[in-house]
C-alpha cells in the first residue's frame, strides 16, 4: 500500500513509497528476474549502446524500482529506448534478467498509460494488432499505418526505399495469413484471461 | 541426410527474400532436409512481449508445440532469423526455469488443442547447424569458387551470441563462428570488433534517431577497415543495415556505400551458384561493385532513386535535430 513514512520525509524524498512495486515487476518478468539481486555496480548503463538517449540508466531504474517510486519509474522513456542487444544481460554479475524486466515495465507502463512518447507504444500496439489478426506479420501494413499517425514527414524520405522494397519483392502488398488463425485467437483469448488473473 | 524442422519466421518471405533463395540454393550440396513447421504463426519480434507476458509467449509456444507433432526422428528446430531463434528458445528456456510460466502458456494452449513440454524441443540458429553439424570441412569441399580478394567483416548481430542460455557460442561479445565460416569460403575476413553490436532493431520505427546512430558506427566501422561488404545472419540486421543506410547518409551528411549481404549468399556463390539464383541483386545497396573483386558480373536492377537535392523541388519541412526539438519543447 502506498505510503510515506517519516523517514522517507526526513531523507528529503517526498513521493508516496509503494514497496511492493519491484516484487510485482519481478514477478510479471518472464523467467526468474534475479530483479531483488541487483547491486547496483551500474555494468548495465555502461554496457548499452543507447544509454545517452536514455532517461534513466538501467541500474537507476532498478534503483528507482526498489525505492517504490512507481510512477517516475513507469514515465521513464528507458524500457522504450531499449534495442533488446542483452549486452547488460551477459555482463551482469548478478544474472539479473535487465532485457526481459525493460519488457514487463512496458507492459505496465501500457496498462497504467503512463508513457510519455507514444511513438513506441503505438508501433508495438499496431503490430500486434496485425499479428492477432493475420498470424504474420505484416510491413506493408504496419509501416503505412505507423508512419502515417507518428512520423508523416517522414514519408517522401522514404518513398525511394518503399518503392524499391516493393519492386524487388521484399514487401508484399497483400498480407498472408494463417490457416488457422481461429485456433491461434482461442490460445490469444484464453492467454489474455489468464494474464488478467495471475 | 540431416533433417531438421524448419521456422522460417515472416521475414523469410518478404524483406528477406534473398536469404530464403540463398538458403535453397545450398540445401542439397550440404545434404540438408528442411521441413517447414506447418501453420506456423508470428513470433511477436519484440513486440508483444512488451504488451502481455502470457499472450506473447502462448503466440511462440503455438509453433513450439506444433512442431512436436511433426518430430518423426528429430528434435531440433532451425530459425534461421536472429529474433524468432531467441525468442523460441527464451520461450522454451523460461518455460522450465519458472513452471507456473510454463503451466499458464499450457493452459492457453490448450484452448487451440495444443500442448508444448518445455524441453521436448532444441532450438537453434541456421549457422549453429551449418558449423557444428554440417562442420567447416564439409562446407569447405563443397567451394568451387574461394571467395578470395572479397574482403567482407562479419556482423553476427546481438540476438544470436546473446543471452545464450543454451550456450551454443564460442562468445556472447565475440564469436567466431560467421568469421570461420566465410574463410572456409575462402573470403578475407576482416577482423571486426563491432559484431555483435546491435544494428538499432525496431528503433528504425520508433526512434530513428537512436537508429541511425546505431547504423552509423557499423558502417562507419567497417568502412574504415576497408571492407567490400557486410555480411550477416539476421534478417532485421539485413533490412537495417541496407534499407536504412539511404537514410541514415542523409542525416549524418555521411556518403556511405556498404553492401551487406547473407552469409547463406555467399556460400552460394562459393559453391558455384548463380548470383540471380541467390536473391542477390534484391538489396538495396548493390553488391555489384563488391562482387566484382571476385570477377562476378551481377545483373543490374533497378537502382533506388537518389535523394533530391536541397535547393531542388518543393520546399519540404526539414526534420528536426534533437537539439532544436528540445529549444521548442522549452519554449
Amino acid at each position: 500500500m502506498p505510503q510515506m513514512t517519516d523517514e522517507r520525509v526526513r531523507a528529503g524524498m517526498n513521493r508516496e513509497e509503494d514497496l511492493s512495486l519491484l516484487h510485482e515487476v519481478s514477478m510479471k518478468t518472464a523467467g526468474v528476474s534475479h530483479l531483488e539481486m541487483c547491486i547496483q555496480c551500474g555494468t548495465c548503463g555502461g554496457s548499452c549502446p543507447v544509454a545517452e538517449d536514455m532517461d534513466h540508466t538501467p541500474r537507476m531504474l532498478f534503483a528507482m524500482l526498489r525505492a517504490g517510486i512507481r510512477e517516475e519509474v513507469l514515465r521513464s522513456n528507458t524500457p522504450w529506448l531499449c534495442v533488446s542487444c542483452y549486452h547488460c544481460v551477459v555482463r551482469c554479475p548478478q544474472e539479473v534478467h535487465i532485457a526481459d524486466v525493460m519488457y514487463t515495465l512496458k507492459g505496465m507502463a501500457i496498462h497504467a498509460k503512463l508513457y510519455t512518447d507514444s511513438t513506441a507504444p503505438h508501433f508495438s500496439q499496431t503490430f500486434v494488432g496485425m499479428v492477432e489478426t493475420f498470424g504474420r506479420g505484416y510491413e506493408l501494413g504496419l509501416a503505412t499505418r505507423h508512419y502515417l499517425r507518428h512520423f508523416p514527414l517522414r514519408l517522401p524520405g522514404m518513398v525511394p526505399m518503399g518503392f524499391g522494397m516493393i519492386t524487388k519483392g521484399r514487401m508484399a502488398i497483400i498480407p498472408k495469413s494463417i490457416k488457422h488463425i481461429d485456433q491461434l485467437t482461442k490460445i490469444l483469448d484464453r492467454a489474455k484471461q489468464l494474464e488478467l488473473t495471475s | 541426410m540431416n533433417k531438421y524442422l524448419l521456422y522460417p519466421g515472416c521475414s523469410m518471405d518478404s524483406s528477406a527474400k534473398a536469404y530464403k533463395d540463398s538458403l535453397d540454393a545450398i540445401m542439397e550440396p550440404l545434404d540438408l532436409h528442411f521441413e517447414e513447421i506447418d501453420d506456423w504463426n508470428c513470433c511477436g519480434a519484440t513486440e508483444y512481449l512488451g504488451i502481455n507476458l502470457i499472450p506473447a509467449y502462448s503466440l511462440i509456444a503455438r509453433n513450439l508445440a506444433l512442431a512436436t507433432k511433426q518430430m518423426n526422428g528429430t528434435r531440433t528446430v532451425v530459425a534461421p532469423c536472429s529474433a524468432c531463434y531467441l525468442n523460441l528458445a527464451k520461450a522454451d528456456y523460461y518455460m522450465q526455469e519458472r513452471p507456473t510460466l510454463g503451466a499458464k502458456v499450457n493452459e492457453a494452449l490448450a484452448a487451440g488443442g495444443l500442448e508444448y513440454k518445455a524441453g521436448t524441443l532444441d532450438v537453434r540458429h541456421l549457422i549453429d547447424i551449418l558449423v557444428y553439424d554440417v562442420g567447416l570441412e564439409a562446407i569447405r569441399s563443397k567451394v568451387v569458387r574461394p571467395l578470395s580478394g572479397l574482403k567482407v567483416v562479419p556482423y553476427m548481430g546481438c540476438m544470436l551470441p546473446r543471452p545464450d542460455y543454451q550456450h551454443r557460442w564460442s562468445d556472447h561479445e565475440h564469436p567466431t563462428e560467421l568469421d570461420d565460416l566465410l574463410r572456409a569460403l575462402g573470403a578475407d575476413v576482416i577482423d571486426y570488433p563491432l559484431t555483435t553490436e546491435c544494428c538499432g532493431g525496431h528503433m528504425t520505427q520508433i526512434g530513428p534517431e537512436t537508429a541511425f546512430e546505431l547504423i552509423r558506427r557499423l558502417i562507419s566501422d567497417a568502412s574504415e577497415r576497408g571492407a567490400h561488404m557486410m555480411v550477416t545472419v539476421c534478417p532485421m540486421c539485413q533490412m537495417n543495415i541496407d534499407a536504412y543506410q539511404n537514410e541514415t547518409n542523409h542525416f549524418f551528411g555521411t556518403n556511405y556505400h556498404m553492401p551487406v549481404l547473407f552469409f547463406t549468399q555467399l556460400m552460394g556463390l562459393a559453391f558455384g551458384k548463380e548470383p540471380g539464383k541467390l536473391g542477390i541483386g534484391l538489396e538495396l545497396v548493390s553488391s555489384r561493385n563488391a562482387l566484382a573483386n571476385l570477377g562476378i558480373e551481377v545483373p543490374v536492377t533497378q537502382e533506388p532513386a537518389a535523394p533530391r537535392k536541397k535547393d531542388e523541388g518543393l520546399p519540404m519541412p526539414r526534420r528536426w535535430t534533437k537539439h532544436e526539438a528540445r529549444k521548442e519543447a522549452v519554449k
